[in-house]
């Protein structure tokens, strides 16, 4: 293997993939770039995903939970309230300080019932982070996941909203799609119960509608403006406020099933017509008359299929995986695919990788946390993880799974995440003290690198004091952390 | 299944014997004898300064050899004297009390067989007790365990081994089982691992290098309000990461003490401590040397006081896996040498002596002209105590334990 198919493999796995494993440089063999698109024709499947709940099986055990908790917490309220009035006969000086205490009493009993029911969402948000993220130790490379990644990051949900449906809602829209057609994904997304409920369409009704007309609660444009402004088209690309009103009429009605009207259904999708504005409405100039949720389907058809959408994504999608500001030419060839194919994700993903510009910039981006993290992992070796430390872990260095602060995501560039590397150094040194029993640096350099790393790095890893200090030197170092 | 009775499984023991059957756990001739020793091994890793710790005031060539480093009697703060020779690093008052007391002893001039400059290499020569590294992954501490159950003086169902921290050391590591504890206490990133983290950034990457310096400014303000220079060598001004090393040790140090304190409890334990790598302004009287062996020294007050009773069944044993240069460099630090000390406590040690069969210091005299030259081999230190305190056979120490050292005689007279 030569010296440069060896360095343009370290790439492929640094910039485009999940970072080196043992073994992993030997086998992208002499074509990276072959080995990156051959990965894209893999299915995309989540091997222990039997084991998870359906978003809606998930939402379904939270509001079950919740009812549960509800009752048992009215229950005890009640019986607090009777006990306290058996032990007061009469009325006594401090009549009203008693009362209060009593109540705080009755409420603290409340409370107490309730917590003695777990939350399953927790559980749920566990175990879907440790499938997701041992895909991505256990991946070849890991475009492919990356592109999961990066999709999902591009239409994310809050777990801090939607604790237990985020990984269901990855796993059903966004894995499902994401090397199929733009306006695929982006039906499947908007049309999600969990991103429904994150940008608070679900009781969102137009005025005219026959909810409507009973009900002082009214319209909420959160969920059109984001589709376009984050989405798709992107931001200051010509829509008015007019047409994010028209947008969110089309999309009232996008709900979900109530989970206690329904034990089989509740928690997925539906339309539901009492909640919808009649009549046709006008988006960026076209009109749309059709009265269900055809109509929405429509609109966001023609979103994806607008040339603004082709050059935002374009734009994201290079900036992710190849620099901060990435070079124009390679952005046009990636819009360019996107129009001619119909917004077909894998071309894209390929036409990236096949440009020469994608490889030709420095390795200057530096990785999330995320990224960090797994190729930290990777590098030893290891495909396994406790979710609780993993998570907490991220959530530590800045970026949550699952759980950006705003629905524009976690952002891409160098600035967002540098100041967060001296914390990175806490994390480096504890994972490099739980691992230096069986992880060996200088293993990791040749085996994993493919000694394809400064010299400065080899140089501060063999002097190292201990093998701990000698991992966190790498784990820390520009070529682990930058891409 | 008759009569024939079912044989527990060596797992069955481990789990089935608890408090009830305490006393089984212990070594069977030492309870003969009345006797119920425990052994802690402190590892220091990254190469102590056997110089800086314990300095040889009393040779002639000590004070041109470290210059205005060199630590001595009037110095600031004043040395502890040991002997009319040696004297101890001022930060470590406890080991001098111990020491004047009868319940320490140091080892000057020794290191193991091991004559290269790698850490790692270094480290397990040290803890395998093999004379090249890399040849197992068991090591002597724990194959002295083996060897005891095995030769019939120790009960197999209690010789546990205790490994503290989340990488259990090498030298407990082996057959014989293992029980660990980790810290609560995360111990931060050593201040030594951030100056060369910061260094490789410096060479490869200014803007990590700026981030990194940032943090380190800021960590240096935020412990002490009005400190400045985190390398300052005014003791008043240490960095404010030192009081959670401090903290670490003592915390590590003290529940590896209770461990083996219990009746039940394992008999011998191993830890390490990092940090002692210092190239780069060690600051032996005061500074990053100074604050370690104070961190040290603060944790062999908490081994003492926690193990209560069983203090005088004890010695612990502080080896690190070679020495640095004799001389000073030219970043007012010391690079990886040979020869250094080991320190010994415990309140079963026959103590109060500086041991050494000094080499002088002149530059003839040293080893490669660069370091102490080592006198005395360090397994015969371990050898010394493992057959006198824990009472392995001679032979077995020579075969297994430290496989190839028939010509390295234990030494005597350890522990009394």
């Amino acid at each position: 293997m030569s010296s440069s198919a060896k360095a343009e493999a370290v790439i492929a796995l640094h910039r485009f993939g999940m970072g080196p494993r043992p073994g992993s440089i030997a086998a992208l063999g002499t074509d990276p770039r072959g080995a990156l698109i051959a990965e894209l024709d893999r299915p995309l499947v989540l091997n222990a995903a039997a084991s998870l709940p359906s978003s809606a099986k998930a939402y379904r055990t939270v509001a079950d939970a919740n009812a549960r908790r509800a009752a048992r917490a009215k229950q005890a309220q009640q019986q607090a309230k009777k006990q306290q009035v058996a032990a007061t006969p009469t009325m006594s000086e401090d009549q009203t300080q008693g009362q209060g205490a009593d109540k705080d009493a009755a409420e603290m009993a409340a409370k107490q019932a309730a917590d003695a029911i777990p939350d399953p969402g927790r559980p749920i948000y566990l175990q879907e982070a440790k499938v997701r993220t041992e895909a991505a130790l256990s991946a070849d490379i890991g475009f492919a996941e990356r592109l999961v990644w990066f999709w999902s990051n591009h239409f994310c949900v809050s777990a801090n909203k939607i604790r237990s449906m985020s990984g269901a809602y990855e796993r059903e829209a966004v894995r499902a799609n994401a090397l199929g057609r733009f306006v695929d994904l982006l039906l499947a997304v908007e049309g999600h119960p969990a991103m429904l409920f994150y940008l608070d369409n679900l009781g969102s009704m137009g005025a005219n509608s026959i909810a409507g007309i009973n009900r002082s609660r009214g319209l909420n444009e959160n969920i059109a403006r984001e589709i376009m402004e984050l989405h798709t088209l992107g931001v200051r690309t010509g829509y008015t406020q007019d047409d994010v009103i028209s947008f969110a009429n089309v999309l009232t009605g996008w709900t979900l099933v109530p989970p206690g009207d329904n034990p089989e259904h509740g928690g997925e999708f539906t339309f539901n017509p009492r909640l919808h504005e009649p009549g046709g409405q006008t988006v960026l100039g076209k009109r749309y008359e059709q009265e269900d949720v055809e109509q929405g389907r429509a609109v966001l058809r023609d979103l994806a299929a607008n040339p603004a959408t082709a050059t935002h994504v374009a734009t994201k999608l290079a900036r992710h995986f190849v620099a901060d500001e990435p070079p124009p030419v390679l952005i046009e060839q990636m819009a360019k695919t996107f129009r001619d194919t119909e917004g077909d994700l894998k071309q894209v993903a390929i036409a990236m990788v096949s440009s020469d510009e994608a490889w030709r910039e420095p390795t200057s981006k530096l990785k999330r946390p995320s990224e960090w993290g797994v190729g930290v992992v990777r590098a030893t070796g290891i495909t396994t993880v406790d979710p609780v430390r993993f998570t907490g872990g991220l959530e530590l260095l800045g970026e949550a799974l699952w759980r950006p602060s705003a629905p524009k995501g976690y952002p891409d560039d160098e600035a967002s995440w540098i100041d967060g590397v001296g914390r990175r150094l806490d994390i480096a040194n504890n994972f490099a003290e739980s691992v230096a029993a069986t992880a060996d640096p200088q293993a990791i350099i040749e085996d994993v690198f493919g000694s394809e790393i400064a010299p400065e790095v080899k140089q501060a890893v063999g002097r190292a004091e201990s093998r701990q200090q000698a991992l966190a030197l790498l784990f820390m170092s520009a070529d682990f952390q930058r891409r | 299944m008759g009569v024939v009775n079912h044989l527990p499984t060596r797992r069955e023991l481990l789990v089935g014997s608890g408090a009830l059957f305490a006393w089984s756990q212990m070594p069977r001739i030492a309870r003969a004898e009345g006797r119920d020793p425990r052994l802690l091994v402190i590892v220091l890793r990254g190469a102590l300064d056997g110089l800086g710790a314990v300095a040889p005031v009393g040779d002639p060539d000590w004070i041109s050899l470290r210059g205005d480093r060199a630590l001595v009697l009037d110095g600031k703060p004043p040395v502890l004297p040991l002997d009319a020779f040696f004297a101890l690093n001022p930060a470590m008052p406890n080991l001098h009390r111990l020491y004047k007391s009868g319940k320490a002893a140091i080892i000057h001039a020794t290191a193991t067989p091991y004559r290269e400059r790698s850490h790692f290499d270094g480290q397990d020569v040290l803890e395998s007790g093999l004379v090249k590294p890399g040849m197992t992954s068991s090591g002597w501490l724990n194959r002295a365990l083996l060897a005891l159950e095995s030769g019939g003086p120790v009960d197999p169902r209690g010789s546990r081994a205790l490994g503290i921290g989340s990488v259990t050391p090498l030298v407990v590591r082996g057959s014989a089982p293992v029980m660990t504890w980790v810290p609560q206490r995360l111990l931060p990133a050593s201040e030594d691992t951030q100056n060369r983290l910061l260094d490789l950034y410096q060479h490869t990457d200014p803007k990590l290098a700026s981030v990194l310096q940032a943090r380190m400014r800021l960590a240096s303000l935020g412990g002490a309000p009005g400190v400045g220079d985190p390398m300052s060598d005014d003791p008043t001004l240490a960095p404010p990461g030192i009081a959670r090393v401090r903290a670490y040790f003592a915390e590590a140090a003290g529940t590896a003490a209770r461990y083996l304190a219990k009746p039940d409890g394992p008999r011998v334990g191993a830890m390490g401590f990092v940090g002692w790598d210092t190239h780069i302004a060690e600051g032996a009287a005061s500074g990053q040397l100074y604050n370690l062996l104070g961190a040290l020294d603060g944790a062999f007050a908490a081994i003492e006081s926690n193990m209560g009773e069983a203090w005088r069944e004890t010695v612990v044993a502080v080896v690190t896996e070679f020495g640095r240069t004799a001389r000073i460099n030219g970043t007012q630090g010391t690079d990886h040498g040979t020869g250094t000390v080991a320190f010994l406590i415990g309140g079963g040690l026959s103590g109060g002596r500086v041991i050494a069969d000094w080499p002088g210091l002149k530059p003839a005299q040293l080893f490669e002209d660069r370091d102490l030259k080592p006198t005395t081999d360090l397994r015969a230190v371990l050898k010394g105590l493992l057959r006198d305190h824990l009472r392995v056979e001679e032979k077995v120490l020579a075969e297994t334990v430290f496989p190839g050292s028939a010509d390295v005689k234990p030494m005597g007279g350890l522990v009394g």
